[in-house]
């Protein structure tokens, strides 16, 4: 499998990372060469084995439903280019 | 022969499943410890963690996880004893993180069953595909500014519960049963409150078209539709509008799509063509969800009587048709006041009252069954009256009215009104002789054979006596008076 130059502009796009003219045969080589390790992963027979999402073999810590965090919209806000009262501001967005 | 829709080319069969979006009922979040809320001031009740701020970590509320697993069991549906969290990746203003943790390839529920009824009485099983855990997103308001939009995140990261069913579903009748159905499981098990107009049940529908024998053709999927009637309404709109596409020589494309309840009508969505690229990906912040076997079991013997059971219950132990438990089963505070007026009574007259009179009266008044203009002890302490023939049915109409709103004792109505019913005979023969003496000409030609005439004798006695009279006792003394 190989990424051509319109599928690195599109992975760029959906991740919403400015990808210049000039850096997509660089990023296409690099990319490609990551996918080339992976498939040589592939080439290991896995069959009967079960999935590991995760280096430890541990189950999720649970925690009890009670309100313990919030309350500070200033904090919250901070941070914000834009707001308006309590409200983040953001370029409006039609759907 | 079931539902179908009639072309140019011949008649279409409607296919539809549904993806059911239901807001799970708990004091915090999914993955934090903000509150959950309704109406809270913006942005009020968002811990770091809901905003995204970097390093905050999730870590996932017990409850949420139980009422899931109770969710699962209320569907007669297979609980994963293990399941993962992924990442669901795009971007939008109210997603603070870029991505929404969801289940993908391993939810924590897997295939159920939803048994719905139909008009016509009969019944059908819609499959359950599966039930997964995820974040609900912020809330975007459009029109509070010309170019700006205003984000709130309070609702960011509450956990829903997505129930999506199977393609078994084949005319918008089916689709709204199914949405009931669903949403008075999920009340009597207390999961989601089911309240749409609030948004915390809400449904994506998918809808195709094909002719009978066909395998599925393509589908659109019509997004946040937020209530039955709408969900019903948009299965009919969506499958005319494909017919028509295909009728022309067209081909359906997949695409999601909005339904417009002001025409109709539904519309694309404009949305960009990459927006069904979801990337999804095992999130690494979270470990498997491992549950203990026991605890479920747990769960499931601690389980309320479902809808099903009790329908099944009130046909058996009070004598009700399927029609009638159907219809006093489907709110479970309906049920429960049912049950406190059919308490030691007649249950058919409990529920001829209760579905009758009392349903008129709640719709009149704009009640709701949880605040009722008339209460289940006062309601049965009517029927009281009338079993003890302290007042017959049609003065126990009057004194209904009377109660509502009140609050009044029925007991206290009648005695305050003297309303209290005649059964003294002599009484009663005296009224009946009046009548009759005022009437000799429709006494002769009852006599002559007009049988239909005993009716106004009955009506002009019960008149005479100002609707107090014991209706029995009047029969009795006016077929006596005209032999």
């Amino acid at each position: 499998m190989s990424l051509d130059p319109a599928t690195i502009r599109r992975i760029a796009s959906l991740a919403r990372i400015r990808v210049e003219e000039h850096e997509v045969e660089t990023l296409q080589t690099e990319l490609n060469s990551i996918l080339g390790w992976i498939e040589q992963l592939n080439e290991v027979n896995v069959d009967g084995v079960e999935p590991l999402t995760g280096g430890a073999r541990m189950a999720m810590k649970m925690r009890d439903d009670v309100v313990t965090d919030g309350g500070y919209p200033e904090k919250v806000l901070a941070n914000a280019p834009d707001r308006n009262g309590d409200f983040f501001a953001v370029p409006k967005v039609v759907e | 022969m079931g539902y179908a829709i009639e072309g140019s080319t011949g008649t279409w069969e409607v296919v539809v499943g549904l993806e059911v979006h239901a807001q799970v009922i708990s004091n915090a979040k999914l993955f934090s410890g903000s509150a959950t809320a309704f109406g809270a001031e913006p942005n009020s009740q968002v811990s770091f963690v809901d905003a995204a701020f970097p390093g905050m970590l999730p870590v996932i509320n017990r409850e949420c996880v139980r009422q899931a697993v109770r969710t699962g069991l209320g569907l007669n549906a297979h609980i994963n004893v293990v399941s993962h969290f992924d990442r669901k990746n795009y971007f939008y203003p109210d997603l603070p993180s870029g991505y929404q943790i969801s289940q993908y390839e391993h939810p924590v529920v897997g295939a159920g069953v939803v048994e719905v009824q139909l008009a016509d009485g009969s019944t059908k099983q819609i499959g359950v595909t599966r039930l997964h855990l995820e974040q609900d997103a912020g809330k975007s308001l459009h029109d509070q500014h010309p170019t700006k939009s205003f984000i709130d995140l309070n609702r960011a990261g509450v956990a829903l519960m997505e129930i999506v069913s199977e393609p078994d579903i084949r005319s918008p009748e089916e689709a709204g049963a199914y949405v009931r159905k669903l949403r008075s499981i999920l009340r009597y098990l207390g999961t989601c409150d089911g309240n749409m107009e609030e948004g915390s049940m809400r449904a994506d529908v998918n809808v195709s078209v094909r002719k009978h024998g066909e395998p599925y053709r393509t589908r659109c999927e019509i997004k946040n539709v937020n209530s039955v009637r709408f969900v019903m309404l948009a299965v009919e709109a969506e499958a005319q509008r494909q017919i028509e596409v295909w009728e022309s020589g067209g081909t359906v494309q997949q695409e999601t799509r909005l339904f417009d309840s002001a025409r109709g009508i539904t519309r694309p969505m404009r949305s960009k063509e990459d927006a069904h690229d979801y990337r999804y990906f095992p999130d690494p912040d979270l470990l498997p969800l491992v549950l203990d076997e026991a605890w479920i079991e747990e769960l499931r013997l601690a389980l309320p009587e479902l809808p099903d059971a009790r329908q099944a219950r009130f046909m058996r132990e009070y004598g009700l048709t399927a029609y009638d438990a159907g219809v006093l089963i489907a709110e479970k505070e309906t049920a429960a006041f049912f049950e406190t007026v059919a308490k030691g009574r007649d249950a058919k007259i409990a529920a001829n009252w209760v579905t009758g009179d009392f349903f008129a009266a709640l719709n009149r008044t704009g009640g709701s069954i949880e605040n009722p203009p008339v209460s289940a002890e006062n309601l049965g302490k009517l029927l009281d009256l009338i079993a003890d023939n302290t007042i017959n049915g049609r003065i126990a109409k009057d004194v209904f009215e009377a109660m509502l709103g009140t609050g009044k004792d029925p007991a206290s109505i009648v005695d305050e009104k003297g309303l209290r019913q005649v059964t003294d005979t002599s009484a009663i023969d005296a009224a009946v002789a009046k009548i009759v003496a005022a009437n000799q000409d429709k006494v002769a030609e009852y006599k002559s054979g007009k049988d239909k005439l005993f009716g106004f004798f009955v009506g002009q006695t019960m008149k005479a006596m100002a609707g107090k009279g014991n209706p029995t006792l009047i029969n009795e003394a006016l077929k006596k008076a005209l032999s």
